[in-house]
Parts: C-alpha cells; structure tokens; sequence
C-alpha cells in the first residue's frame, strides 16, 4: 500500500507546493501590463496588414498605447473605433475622416457597347490585354472582377457589368487602386460632395455612339460652376475639392448625369 | 578537479555532443536554427534553464527520491521540476529584466518540454554525477547545444539564398545539412584524454 501511496503522496506533495510557489512568485513578481494594449488591440481591425509599419495589429496597438503612434496611421480603421482608441489613449477629438474608394465610371452592360466577345479568363488586367478589353470604351470599367477578388473586406461586387463599392463595407484600404488596369477607383473622403463618374478621354461625338452615360466634355459644368472648381481637360470634366464648395449645379445641369452626388 | 571538470566540458561539447552525436533537442534544433540570432537568443536561454535544472533535478533525486527509495518517479517529478523552474524564472527575469526578458523570455516557455533538458537532467543521475558535476555537464550540455544551433543557423542562413533544386527547399535541404553536421562531428570522437 506504501509503495503506492508514497509516491503519489510525495509527487502530489511536490505539485502542490511547487505550484503554491509559483501563485507566490506570481503575486510577487507581478509586472503591470497596460491594460489599454488589450482593448486598442480588440478594437483594430485585426487584418495584421502591416500597413502602419508595425509587425501586426498588436504590435501597433502597443505602439499606440505608448504613444509612438496615432489612430490615424491605421488606413482601415473604422472612425468609430478610432475615436474609442483616441479616447482610450488621451488623444482629443483626433478624428480619421472615414475615407472610401470609388469606381469612376456608370458603363453599365445596358450602356456601353461591345467590341467583342471576350471569352478569356476572367480578370480585368488580362481581357484589358485584349485591345483594352471587350467593352466599346477603352477607358471604363471592364467589369472582370480584379478589383473585387483583392478586396478584402468583401467591398466590391460586380453588378450589371461594373464594379461596385459598398460604402458600408469599404475601408478604404486601397488596395483594388493598385490592381484596376484602367486606374478607374480612387480613395476619397467618404464626405458629402460631387463626382465625375467618367474617365474617359474620347471625344463627346465618338463617346456617344459607344456609351450613353459617359462624359462627353460639353464643359457646361465649367461655365456653370460658381467657384471655377470644374475644369474640362482632355474631354473629362475634373473637380478640384480645394474649391469646391458642394453647391450642387454641376450635378443638376450634367446633361448625361455623369457628376453625381456621393453621400455616406 | 579543475581538470576533471574541463575535460568534461570539452566531452559533453564536442565528443558527445547533445545535439548531433546524442540527437537531444532536435525540435528547437531545426525549429529556431533560421537565424543567427533567434538561434543564439535560443540557446542562451536552453544553458540557462540547463545549468539551473541540472543543479535544482540533483537536489530533488538527491534529497527526496533517493531517502524516499522512488527514483523511478524520476521522469515524472523532472519534469514537474523544470517546469517550474522555467515558468518561475520567467517570472524574476519578466519583473527584473524586461530587457532580458524581451530577448530571452520567448523562447522561455518553449524550453520547458525541451526533451535536451529533461536528458541532461536524468543523464546527471545515470552518470552519478555530484552536485559540481552535475551542474557543470548541464552548463556545458547547453554550450553544446549553443555550438551545434548556431553552427546550423549560420549554415541555414546561407542556405536562405543558395540555388536549390525546387525538391530540396526547406526542410529537406535542411535536413541533409544536419546529417553532415553530425558526421563532421563525429570526427571528435577521435579526441582521447589521458
């Protein structure tokens, strides 16, 4: 019976006392965390991107806790989440504007002709190969999808032959910038303002017979702007947002309704 | 004395090395080997935890298995030891040393299985070694170790960049480099002390 139970007295006895030691060690030699890296750390997005230039979203959430960083160098970061790390860390009304991306062009199927029959493989840089794609304009959105597959947070979907953003979804990373062959999406402040949903550089008369929602250079958003913010160069109407001031004319007197409203 | 001790060392490092001739510690060994210094970082903390495991497994065979006539629990209760230890060294080095902690203290938890530790205890008793002894085999098993990571890493490090058939790549190459590690080694087993 000994032989049994000494063993188990004098191995349990070891465990019992070893591990009293250790809570005693661990009383002791308590090392005080910042509790904050936690909650910053459940607040960011936990893509570990790395696109703040730290190793991961717990090594910037360290970074922020110490103050060597700021909310802002994180491009997903939701503002509400932002807002609660600025509090979190002290940092007053520091606020990231929400910023999202934008296709720039309404070449739906129904509105766009076609050049051709593409029957390649389904991807914008590889059809855009093919004599800038199937699509009569050159200049729009080939609608293959190359922008939705990078995207991460499942923001882009092609619908009716173009590429759309969620604006809900969309963090405004940037990544589909990189990858659109047609240099289509840009990333802008998700504020209310005005957009020229069209890039294309055909003259109005050609742009015509191929797309029925594109810019055709018409400049009547430039005579008619209040504050010259709107210059037509190359027969594309672009906005500068330094002068803009969101009077909205240019929305109303488009006569192919190419600059729209873009409101969160 | 002094001399038995040196001799020791020298044995336990090149002759009867841990790793290559006695094929203890493989895991880190081909685990922690991609970098010089994650490897050295590694094997500091192994000798550490060994030289200090060495001395704390003697007391316990000595003081408690041994009069109690239950060393075969020895397995057991060595590892109940070491892990301790290691947790609890991770704790003093965590409060005293942050700086020691930030290059060390990951590779602390990983040491704690580390089946290299757990042999130089248990060989510590099997050679009946005293307690001098023990504590320097331990502190010279973790040299060993120390030697054959590092040797490895500066080699794997080279590896990183060389042209290797696309088969090769990773591991296997990797493998076949420790082999050949370990045979170069085998040449001290030529060294005789007399």
């Amino acid at each position: 019976m000994t032989a049994i139970l000494l063993p188990v007295i004098v191995l349990g006895g070891l465990g019992i006392v070893f591990g009293g030691l250790l809570g005693v060690a661990a009383k002791a030699f308590r090392v005080e965390r910042d509790e904050r890296v936690e909650k910053i750390e459940s607040l960011l997005p936990g893509a570990n991107c790395g696109g703040c230039g730290y190793a991961g979203c717990s090594a910037m959430a360290k970074a922020l806790a110490e103050g060597r960083s700021m909310p802002g160098a994180c491009a997903v970061l939701k503002p509400d989440a932002s807002n609660q790390i600025a509090e979190l860390i002290g940092l007053v009304a520091n606020v990231a504007k929400k910023r999202t991306a934008q296709v720039l062009c309404r070449g739906t199927c129904e509105h766009v002709a076609q050049k051709y029959q593409y029957d390649g493989i389904v991807d914008c840089i590889a059809a855009h190969r093919y004599g800038g794609g199937d699509k009569a304009c050159q200049f729009g959105c080939s609608g293959y999808g190359t922008c939705a597959s990078v995207c991460k947070f499942d923001a882009i979907h092609i619908v009716d032959g173009i590429a759309q953003i969620d604006p809900e979804k969309c963090v405004g990373c940037g990544t589909c910038v990189s990858v659109c062959p047609k240099g289509l999406i840009e990333v802008m402040d998700a504020d209310k303002r005005t957009v020229v949903k069209c890039k294309s550089k055909e003259k109005g008369a050609a742009l015509k017979d191929i797309c029925k929602v594109g810019c055709i250079g018409c400049k009547i958003c430039e005579k008619n702007c209040t504050t010259h913010a709107i210059r037509v160069k190359d027969n594309i109407a672009t906005i500068q947002y330094s002068l803009c001031v969101n009077c909205g004319v240019c929305v109303e007197k488009c006569p192919k309704q190419v600059i729209e409203w873009y409101e969160r | 004395m002094i001399i038995d001790l040196v001799l020791l060392s020298i044995t336990t490092i090149l002759v009867n090395n841990f790793v290559l001739v006695k094929f203890l510690g493989c895991c880190p060994f081909l685990g922690v080997s991609k970098q010089v210094d994650t490897a050295v970082g590694m094997s500091l903390a192994v000798t550490f935890v060994m030289t200090v495991a060495s001395a704390a497994t003697y007391l316990v065979q000595t003081f408690i298995l041994n009069p109690l006539n239950i060393g075969y629990m020895q397995t057991v209760a060595f590892i109940l030891v070491i892990a301790v230890l290691v947790q609890f060294v991770e704790m003093v080095i965590q409060k005293f040393s942050p700086a020691l902690y930030n290059s060390l203290g990951i590779y602390l938890p990983l040491i704690t299985t580390n089946c290299a530790v757990l042999g130089v205890a248990i060989l510590n008793i099997t050679e009946q070694y005293d307690f001098i002894y023990s504590v320097v085999y331990g502190f010279s098993a973790g040299l060993s170790f120390m030697l054959a990571i590092v040797l490895f890493a500066g080699v794997r490090e080279r590896l990183e960049t060389s042209d290797i058939p696309e088969v090769m790549k990773g591991f296997p190459i990797a493998l076949v480099t420790a082999g050949l590690i370990a045979m170069a080694f085998l040449g001290f087993q030529g060294l005789k002390f007399n």
